[in-house]
């Protein structure tokens, strides 16, 4: 968990791009393997960001598909009405080729969509003309880094060039977004954790003396094989789902959630995906933000939304900043439409002028 | 209920009937099952419920080893079913009549697995069979005022539940169990008092009692100037008593919220139609039907129709016959069920069908076999599971009603019994069934009893005569 992989029981991972940075999270390993040129495509888990985050700000492309599209049968939960798997590949190309096997049909996940994935094959070289993208201008308004904010632009002039017409959406709601994410991806955590008790298996504490029952047993073995994130997140689950809160923090949390889906299927009416930056910011020095969690919550402002409402969304690389970090453009799609999101992907990878960047130490 | 793991629990090796769902390993995923859920929906039109259109999942969570997940995949407030009843004759000991017991709801959820604490020191084992087997929950509305009016509610349940094909019905193995909620208040008092909850009763009779017996604890509670304390408490079948079980537990907040893992079902009115049409004719309408058309006896019709595969196999055996219901009635519930519980076999697992039955009684009809040559063949039929023509011919067992060869056997009897016939020449007309026994025991039950005794009468008759006439 996290967005800065600092918290994995291995040790932080570095971002190939800066050694002293982080490459984001929580599949921060899978894509600074991509980046570092040491796999040519990985998976990775996107709950509230964790895919389409480190593949922006360790220059890969990340996608997050359609909650349903990948079946989730198999994947540790962690909310489970939020996860999703999806590909980090260098480009737009390949991650439609990974995500045409990942998905599909599964009789083993209730959640996962009965409908055969379209042929992904055909969409390229992408054409954006006509292409109707939004930018929801209010959401950009603050603590943006203005490098980000640049790159954002260039993108979106870029497509324009090729033929796309951008114009301002509003999401009303979306100012919501990480509160009510931080409410109820806890929450269902909170419930999904409750199985690595030390009974079946994993790891189960020593206890000392016959005088210790099960209670102790759960306690200890649950604090020893726990990271700090991660019991953060399940006592802030555990409050918001218990008696005399739950009305007031996990169902109002739902019901603004109906209210952000809202807002993008009417976006939707008049566009074909919606455009943001990937992350406010590009990567941090590790160490920088481990002792404010809430900084680090605030860093998924702009990645939740496809999470809380299920819609498909990539990241892709948009450049690098003075420093040569890398930056993130994303991309919120129609319920299974990845095929517009892959298609105006390949538009803005085409000839695109960072295409040939690579991360020095790796190059 | 969320797996494909069989769901024979009771008679499978410990932990040999698990997988990654109900076992909740890490990453298995749940998938609701079809019939459990029609199963439910057939209970709650069967208890006159409303079903819901819009209906879901939720998540119980506590901490036990027994329950794998760490929650248990249940139903709160959106259950299955809702608001039916059942109709019971009522106690009339209290002046109670015939009335309706309130159903709150049918739910649907997965059983836990089962915990041994008693096998040894410092450890316990855990079984998951059982884990993830589909437990339909009914819950009554609290309008039973005595133990026997909790038997009559129960039995019924029962009956409906096994006519439905839904459960077993069995206690002992615990497809059928039972928390009974018992609270007392004085007479006229429309409040209702504290409730304590009685579990671990595993027979009709144990609930019963439990529930006597706590009606009585709390009244002494009362009376001694002390209150009924909210508790669970276990009924305790060797010393008939409950104990409290409050140290056991505390009070859990289950925080439930609905199942991400599952979408909400939708049951459309459509849909319900179809299910309504699989209800079959319960026993208590069965029974009564039986009474009223076929002119059988309360206590007959109530056991023929106590079970669905009784009650078919009785109305089947009717139509292939054109039979007397007496008669068929009698066999079936006389000879077949003493074979029937000799075995502990069920009557759908009979050698003798409803056919072949049928077909011994035509025999019976048409004079071949006598009632008692009947029984034996009978016998034989569900020895062998063969056809009873072919059992009369290859026994050679068809009645003799060729008077010649009584005769024989008759005058055989008169010679060998003399104070037989003297008893009867002197008045003793019992004598003369004395002596058909013979006949029937030389002819191996085959000579036709009337026939026989006519014989017998007739020959002794003559002894008489003959012996007036002897010098």
């Amino acid at each position: 968990m996290g967005s800065s992989t600092e918290h994995s029981a291995y040790g932080p991972t570095r971002n190939p791009w800066a050694l002293d940075r982080i490459p984001g999270g929580s599949s921060g390993g899978a894509a600074a393997a991509v980046a570092a040129g040491q796999a040519p495509a990985s998976i990775g888990t996107d709950t509230g960001g964790s895919i389409r985050q480190p593949a922006a700000l360790c220059g890969v492309v990340g996608l997050k598909p359609t909650y349903g599209r990948v079946s989730r049968y198999g994947l540790l939960a962690f909310a489970s009405s939020l996860d999703q798997i999806g590909p980090l590949t260098w480009t737009v190309a390949d991650a439609a080729a990974v995500l045409q096997v990942l998905a599909g049909p599964d009789p083993r996940d209730a959640t996962a969509s009965t409908e055969p994935p379209p042929d992904l094959s055909r969409l390229f070289p992408g054409n954006v003309r006509g292409t109707r993208i939004g930018v929801p201008r209010v959401a950009l308004a603050d603590g943006v880094d203005p490098e980000v904010l640049d790159a954002f632009g260039a993108a979106l002039a870029m497509l324009s060039d090729r033929g796309a017409e951008v114009c301002d959406v509003d999401l009303p709601h979306m100012q919501y977004a990480v509160p009510v994410y931080y409410l109820v991806a806890p929450a269902e955590a909170s419930s999904n954790l409750a199985r690595y008790d030390g009974v079946r298996y994993g790891h189960r504490a020593k206890l000392d003396g016959a005088a210790a029952g099960v209670s102790e047993m759960y306690a200890r073995t649950r604090s020893e094989g726990f990271g700090a994130e991660v019991k953060r997140r399940i006592m802030l689950g555990t409050y918001a789902l218990s008696a005399g809160y739950y009305d007031a923090y996990y169902v109002h949390a739902q019901r603004v959630r109906s209210l952000i889906r809202n807002d993008f299927d009417r976006a939707f009416a008049a566009v074909d995906a919606v455009a943001m930056p990937t992350t406010p910011t590009p990567a941090f020095r590790i160490g920088e933000r481990i002792d404010d969690p809430l900084a680090m919550y605030l860093g998924d402002v702009f990645t939740v939304s496809a999470n809380l409402t299920g819609l498909p969304a990539i990241s892709l690389p948009a450049g690098l900043t003075q420093a040569r970090l890398p930056i993130g453009f994303q991309l919120v799609g129609r319920p299974f439409d990845e095929a517009t999101l892959l298609r105006i992907g390949d538009a803005l990878e085409r000839d695109a002028p960072w295409s040939d960047e690579r991360p020095p130490a790796f190059a | 209920m969320f797996c494909g793991c069989p769901a024979d629990y009771q008679a499978a090796e410990p932990n040999t009937r698990t997988c990654p769902v109900c076992l909740g390993l890490p990453g298995a995923l749940p998938v609701i099952n079809r019939r459990a859920v029609e199963y439910t929906v057939l209970t709650g039109l069967a208890l006159n419920c409303r079903i819901p259109e819009f209906t879901k999942f939720d998540r119980k969570n506590y901490p036990y080893p027994d329950l794998m997940k760490g929650y248990q995949i249940s139903q709160y407030d959106l259950p299955l079913a809702l608001d039916g009843f059942l109709e019971i004759d009522g106690d009339t000991q209290l002046g109670l009549g015939r009335r309706r017991i309130g159903v709150e709801r049918v739910h649907l959820e997965e059983d836990v697995a089962k915990s041994y604490d008693d096998r040894g020191e410092g450890y316990s084992l855990v079984d998951v069979n059982r884990s993830g087997v589909p437990l339909m929950e009914v819950v009554s509305k609290p309008d039973m005022r005595s133990a026997e009016e909790a038997r009559q509610y129960l039995t019924l349940l029962h009956s409906i539940v096994q006519y439905l094909g839904v459960s077993t019905g069995n206690m002992q193995d615990g497809n059928f169990r039972c928390d009974a909620n018992v609270s007392i208040r004085p007479v006229g008092s429309q409040i209702l008092g504290t409730r304590t909850e009685v579990k671990n009763m595993n027979s009709f009779r144990a609930v019963y009692q439990a529930l006597e017996y706590e009606v009585v604890r709390q009244r002494e509670v009362i009376e001694d100037g002390g209150a009924v304390v909210q508790e669970t408490r276990g009924w305790i079948e060797e010393r008939e008593v409950t104990v409290s079980q409050r140290s056991k537990e505390y009070a859990h907040d289950y925080r439930y919220f609905p199942e991400p893992d599952l979408p909400p079902l939708r049951i459309g009115p459509e849909r319900v139609a179809e299910l309504a049409a699989e209800l079959p004719e319960f026993a208590p309408q069965r029974s009564a039907r039986f009474q009223a058309d076929l002119a059988l006896s309360g206590y007959d019709a109530d056991l023929l129709a106590g079970s669905r595969s009784m009650a078919n196999y009785f109305e089947t055996t009717l139509t292939l016959r054109d039979a007397d219901a007496a008669e068929v009635a009698n066999w079936m519930l006389g000879d077949l069920a003493r074979l029937l519980n000799q075995d502990h076999r069920e009557i759908d697992a009979s050698p003798v069908t409803p056919q072949r039955l049928a077909d011994l009684l035509a025999l019976v009809a048409d004079g071949t076999l006598s009632t008692s040559l009947a029984k034996t063949v009978l016998e034989e039929m569900y020895a062998t599971g063969g056809e009873p023509a072919d059992i009369v011919r290859e026994q050679g067992l068809g009645q003799i009603s060729d008077t010649g060869a009584i005769e024989a056997a008759v005058a055989e009897a008169i010679a060998a019994n003399p104070k037989a016939v003297a008893d009867y020449i002197s008045g003793k007309d019992t004598a003369a069934r004395f002596l058909m026994g013979q006949v029937m025991r030389l002819t191996k039950g085959q000579a036709q009893p009337e026939l026989a005794l006519r014989l017998v009468q007739e020959g002794l008759e003559l002894q008489k005569t003959r012996g007036s006439l002897e010098p």
